[in-house]
């Protein structure tokens, strides 16, 4: 665990220590604010809650996460740098787990500086705040399921922008999959396929949390998701570290 | 003599290239081994191997008695390993480059404070100490990973090219910190720089295409050609026979 947490210091000081952290919090913001208040229709609604905000999230998170977690591995091949990490005392589970947590950590960050929509909603109304903060939670689960999946695909190529191509790709997979659009589709030649799909959507379960909802089987959900991935991501720094 | 470093028929394929060849050889206390051949030859991935980063097709090696494959934590723990090319995380601080490494080592507080002292003291960093990795030159980076390597005095080392990008000035001051830390550790050294093998080390071994094609002194070694010059006999060792390659073609 103390490994784990020197790992993860470390890389989110990186990001802090390079323009990375600042354009990704600013661009995150202001597509956020854009979407929520101009398509989202913010104050016409004349409803006082964050259901346009969280609306929109997982697909700003679907475009910027992937731009976190291509370099997560990618960059430590090119710079060599995996060769120093994976030889010091520590196992390649502590250093996956560590990197990803980074990543989380970020996010977090970004997702807190948010805070003033929450203001805004507040002044303007009585919001449920309850359902924002689970809607907040949620959101934070939907980041570290892409983040797996980003940081997964970092360790399997050396090219970012391959590795960013197909995370944004394999996200938008687990995104869209419950939606009518592919469970229709499913459901005319499969209809076993379809209720597959709709279980394994990422947003589907996001739903739930923005109603205030926290299932069990949502989190169990989200935690095997993000465990399944992270599994995945050990297995290929191992096999391709030295490629 | 104890072999802290004891390396056993070790090969590595890649597909169908052979890197590494059934290479075997130990390395006791006080020997300092100088690893010669061409490029290509398999240097580095016998080193990356006995680090741990590579994972052998056949063959072990141990360091301290520590397999690296079966016991790798114990093993990393008696090792400083100076990757090929000295990588470090650019935009991070000399200090705090080798605060991470000494944390990751174990060291907390003042035993912390001290290793990093005395690392960046041996290597002669202190002038640089608060500066990005990034904004060094060739010669200081170099140190920066081996002041990585030294922070936890192992009593084995393993330098992929620790002087290379050194001025002649900076490559003196690494051999005699190498030749000043040599009777505590086994240390190997990679080189492309024979004078280095003659002013360091106790022992060389050259390698081609994979295979140990000679193991001795460097005295011992320049005495196989008549020259005697250590440059003559690399040639004559990794360069293929002028008949042979006739015959090949």
């Amino acid at each position: 665990m103390r490994n784990t947490l020197i790992v993860a210091r470390r890389e989110l000081g990186g990001y802090f220590a390079t323009p990375v952290a600042v354009v990704f919090i600013v661009i995150f913001l202001a597509l956020q604010g854009v979407l929520t208040f101009n398509l989202g229709n913010f104050f016409d609604r004349n409803a006082a809650d964050l259901v346009p905000f969280f609306n929109f999230i997982p697909w700003v998170f679907l475009l910027l996460v992937p731009a976190i977690t291509m370099r997560l591995w990618a960059e430590e091949r090119r710079l060599g740098t995996i060769e120093l990490l994976l030889t010091l005392p520590i196992s390649q589970t502590q250093a996956v787990v560590g990197k990803f947590l980074a990543a989380w950590a970020f996010c977090a960050i970004a997702l807190l500086l948010t805070f003033p929509f929450v203001l805004t909603v507040n002044y303007l109304g009585h919001p449920d705040n309850g359902v924002i903060a689970t809607g907040y939670l949620g959101a934070l689960l939907v980041a570290g399921s892409f983040l797996s999946v980003g940081a997964a695909l970092s360790a399997a190529t050396k090219n970012q922008v391959i590795a960013f191509v197909l995370a944004v790709a394999i996200c938008f997979v687990f995104a869209v999959a419950s939606y009518p659009v592919v469970t229709d589709f499913l459901s005319r030649s499969s209809p076993a396929l379809a209720d597959l799909a709709r279980r394994l959507s990422v947003s589907e379960r996001f739903q739930s949390f923005t109603r205030g909802v926290i299932s069990l089987r949502d989190v169990v959900y989200f935690a095997s998701f993000i465990g399944f991935w992270l599994f995945l991501n050990t297995v290929i720094v191992e096999h391709r570290k030295a490629d | 003599m104890t072999a802290l470093i004891e390396i056993e028929r070790l090969s590595k394929r890649f597909g169908t290239f052979t890197a590494v060849d059934d290479v075997s050889f130990s390395v006791a206390r006080g020997e300092v081994l100088g690893f010669l051949g061409p490029n290509g030859a398999g240097k580095s991935t016998t080193m990356k191997m006995l680090a741990g980063f590579v994972t052998p097709t056949a063959g072990t090696a141990r360091i301290c008695g520590h397999d690296v494959g079966t016991d790798s934590m114990a093993a990393r723990k008696s090792l400083g390993f100076l990757p090929e090319g000295a990588p470090t995380y650019p935009e991070m601080t000399v200090v705090a480059f080798l605060r991470f490494v000494a944390r990751i080592r174990g060291y907390a507080g003042r035993e912390l404070d001290e290793r990093v002292d005395a690392a960046t003291g041996m290597t002669t960093l202190a002038s640089v100490r608060l500066q990005p990795v990034e904004t060094l030159s060739k010669g200081f980076k170099r140190r920066v990973g081996l002041a990585q390597a030294l922070l936890h005095d192992p009593p084995v080392l393993v330098l992929d090219e620790p002087t290379d990008g050194l001025d002649p000035n900076q490559k003196h001051e690494v051999r005699t910190l190498i030749a000043r830390m040599a009777p505590q550790k086994a240390i190997v050294i990679s080189t492309h720089i024979l004078e280095e093998v003659e002013a360091v080390c106790s022992r060389a071994i050259i390698i081609a295409h994979g295979r140990v094609v000679a193991d001795a002194t460097p005295a011992e070694l320049a005495r196989r050609h008549p020259s005697g010059k250590l440059d003559d006999v690399f040639r004559d060792i990794t360069m293929p026979k002028p008949a042979e390659s006739a015959k090949a073609a």
